[in-house]
């Protein structure tokens, strides 16, 4: 079939069951769009800067399952994305940014909104590609989706220049192209995996430690590892982008490990003897001093990506593979081989793990006057507990770990934070894409009154689409996590990290169209919360929250996982130089 | 974690030949941190539009994974060999090595040539470029004894190498 440049490139995006696109019009995008004009299957979101598409994008990946889509101008269109892009490549969340580059003739002459996008993205993408020939087109976008959806997830990058979307060529469907080469093994080597089993059948202090991969291998293989985990009867603890992998409430989930994760769920990783990886990267954030990280433990580690096996720490048996399958089989294996773990062990070790929990990790000092952080999480929690309609996102920073703390996620796709890049102004546009994926449900923004400000200009995106997100701005005037570290490893010289000249919260709610709450007595936090999600439109919650408070519990960097600290009355040992370095 | 011995491998990367694949490999190595002593690349297979890439580095065995992991992620790389672990392999490498001198060093760089089997491809009174093939470390023990009897100039294309046997990689 022949068609133009630019409405292959809908045609393409409506053949992969793509219905919404974030993303802001420019010259060497119009086109696109004004082929999107001529039609009504496709939905396009206006954001208000680039970078806010691809992170809306993220958003909607990460609820829905599906892959993301982008479409921004050339130069600084593009450049705006890489941000976004690169937390999508950190967090594997699967992206399809289309971007304008000058025509094909122009390239390489300095022209206007010229930018090396290809060059600039290459190393925060997953792949991509410049399409200088338009019957390349329908192929270059059906492969695009495929890489950026299959094996570890990430953002694809197509390149396209101006005079290719207004060529004529020919079209082909998705059913016509095959990627040449790229096949990620997905099916995991069942005679390791048996090794595996046998591993776990003789262990004494078993720790699951599920991370981000099992949400991504999708709902099926979450499921499975529910089951895997109660059939063993093994403690499960999972990182920040594994939340919602294994139910909260469930007597066996530990809760959050790393840096500023459970007491129960660091100890238990440092006493370990068979630890079981899957889906999870040995991030600095979890592993703390690596010499010191889980020292007696036989290591198992299950990923779809080869690169992560042995990559920070070396383990005793990696496998490569879909998280799913994976699980399945390891379940499989362990039914038919009635496998009965070693049940004395194992009450010893449960024992061991009641005796962390006793000490209550996230304690902490209630007060009448002012409102503590966790105090008006822990009532957020309250007020969402049953539903299964709530998602939540988060900006970066010392709220982003309450939030981690005190929010329970029982199953998967409910929890948007930027786990691996760190990125502020996050949590605001994913809101804006995880409510375009699911309209009607409450879609809240954890967020910290420095970051909130990062990507403030979304406020109107919501109100354009009468998104009803609400932004719940823990408020305590200072870079809250900076200040800590500042406080910890800075003898509390607070460079610049107090916020002076904040906005007025409410008023500039208001100046958007949306409904603006402050919020400052603890008598009130109930109330302001159900007023918050009884209201039918967006809403900002100024909290006025404690501005001293620091969060705990927390592993200082270059600390082993048994050196926590679990509150302020714990004063640090001097951390070490090597710890000083570290981020 | 990553202490050890540190070795020199050579890897052969069998890649798409497509704009950009030079640059995502050498970036892989600087975006991470790897060395890259040396770097071929040429198409191998036109009509499957194929390149060869030779990399030589060095690193602990736990770095060497990694960077075999990490290319092999890369979407368009189709094949990594680690020729140093596979077993036995040829490497070769070639060099033109250019030396200026009159009398007695002029006499002497051309028997030395000899010696090694290079051979002369340009001539002028006051100079020569020899042509050599060999491994790099014959290369190097070449050029080291050409620098006092005049060598100005020296051009090297790093090495390329194949396994040893009936085998492709």
């Amino acid at each position: 079939m022949r068609m133009t440049g630019a409405e292959m490139v809908i045609r393409a995006l409506l053949d992969q069951g793509v219905d919404t696109v974030f993303g802001y019009p420019g010259g060497a995008v119009l086109p696109i769009y004004d082929a999107l004009f001529k039609q009504n299957a496709l939905r396009h979101v206006l954001v208000r800067q680039e970078g806010g598409a691809v992170h809306a994008a993220e958003g909607y990946a990460r609820a829905s399952g599906k892959v993301g889509t982008v479409l921004v101008t050339s130069g600084p269109g593009a450049t705006n994305a890489v941000t976004g892009l690169t937390d999508a490549l950190m967090d594997s969340i699967p992206i399809v940014c289309l971007t304008g580059q000058v025509p094909t003739h122009l390239i390489g002459n300095d022209a206007f909104q010229e930018a090396d996008t290809t060059g600039i993205t290459r190393p925060c993408t997953k792949h991509n590609y410049l399409v200088k020939d338009v019957n390349d087109l329908a192929r270059v976008m059906h492969e695009a989706f495929y890489v950026a959806r299959s094996g570890r997830p990430g953002p694809v990058v197509v390149d396209l220049p101006k005079d290719i979307q207004f060529q004529e060529g020919e079209y082909v469907g998705p059913e016509h192209v095959l990627h040449k080469t790229y096949r990620p093994q997905t099916q995991p080597d069942k005679a390791l995996v048996a090794k595996a089993v046998e591993l776990m059948a003789g262990a004494k202090r078993p720790l699951f430690y599920v991370g981000g991969g099992v949400i991504n291998a999708g709902p099926k293989a979450v499921a499975q590892l529910t089951k895997l985990v109660r059939m063993t009867g093994f403690p499960c603890t999972q990182t920040l982008m594994g939340l919602g992998a294994f139910p909260a409430s469930d007597p066996l989930s530990l809760g959050m490990l790393g840096m500023h994760g459970m007491y129960e769920a660091n100890l238990a990783m440092n006493q370990c003897d068979v630890m079981i990886a899957i889906g999870s990267r040995f991030d600095d954030r979890v592993t703390g001093r690596l010499d010191a990280f889980a020292p007696n433990s036989k290591k198992i580690h299950i990923d779809i990506d080869p690169s992560s096996l042995n990559k920070n720490v070396a383990v005793d048996l990696g496998i490569i593979g879909d998280a799913g399958l994976a699980v399945e089989e390891m379940s499989r294996q362990w039914r038919a081989g009635k496998i009965a773990p070693n049940a004395r062990a194992l009450k010893a070790w449960w024992s061991q793990i009641a005796t962390w929990r006793a000490r209550q990790c996230l304690r902490y000092r209630q007060s009448d006057t002012v409102i503590k952080p966790q105090f008006a999480l822990e009532r957020l929690q309250a007020a969402i507990k049953g539903r299964d309609d709530v998602y939540i996102t988060t900006e970066v920073g010392q709220h982003q770990m309450w939030a981690a703390q005190f929010l329970k996620f029982e199953r998967p796709n409910r929890w948007m934070t930027s786990g691996g890049l760190g990125t502020m102004g996050y949590g605001l546009p994913a809101a804006i894409g995880v409510q375009m994926a699911f309209p009607d449900a409450l879609v809240i923004d954890v967020a910290g009154e420095a970051s909130i400000l990062m990507n403030i200009q979304e406020m109107s995106t919501a109100a354009q689409y009468r998104l009803p997100v609400k932004v719940f701005i823990m408020n305590n005037q200072w870079m809250g996590m900076v200040r800590q570290w500042q406080e910890l490893l800075h003898g509390g010289r607070y460079a610049e990290s107090y916020t002076a000249a904040l906005p007025d919260f409410v008023a500039l709610a208001e100046a958007f169209g949306w409904k603006g709450m402050r919020l400052e007595a603890p008598g009130d936090v109930d109330r302001v919360i159900a007023e918050m999600i009884d209201h039918k439109g967006p809403v900002m919650v100024d909290v006025a929250v404690d501005p001293k408070e620091n969060c705990f519990p927390m592993i200082p960097s270059g600390a082993a996982h048994c050196d926590m600290l679990l509150g302020p009355e714990d004063k640090a040992e001097v951390v070490s130089e090597d710890g000083m370095v570290l981020v | 974690m990553k202490s050890g011995a540190v070795k020199r491998h050579t890897i052969a990367i069998m890649v798409d030949n497509e704009p950009g694949i030079l640059a995502r490999v050498v970036g892989l190595f600087s975006g991470r941190g790897y060395n890259i002593e040396s770097l071929t690349v040429a198409e191998v297979d036109s009509r499957e539009r194929v390149s060869r890439i030779t990399v030589v580095t060095v690193g602990t065995a736990m770095i060497i994974e990694q960077i075999k992991a990490q290319l092999s992620r890369l979407v368009p790389v189709r094949r990594v060999s680690d020729l140093t672990e596979e077993g036995p392999h040829l490497e070769r490498e070639l060099a033109l090595i250019k030396v200026a001198g009159k009398g007695e060093k002029r006499v002497e760089s051309l028997r030395i040539a000899d010696i090694f089997r290079a051979r002369v491809v340009d001539s002028t009174i006051g100079s020569f470029v020899f042509e050599m093939t060999g491994s790099t470390e014959k290369l190097e023990a070449f050029i080291r004894l050409m620098e006092p009897l005049g060598l100005v100039d020296v051009a090297r294309t790093g090495a390329v190498a194949i396994s040893r046997g009936p085998k492709a990689i």
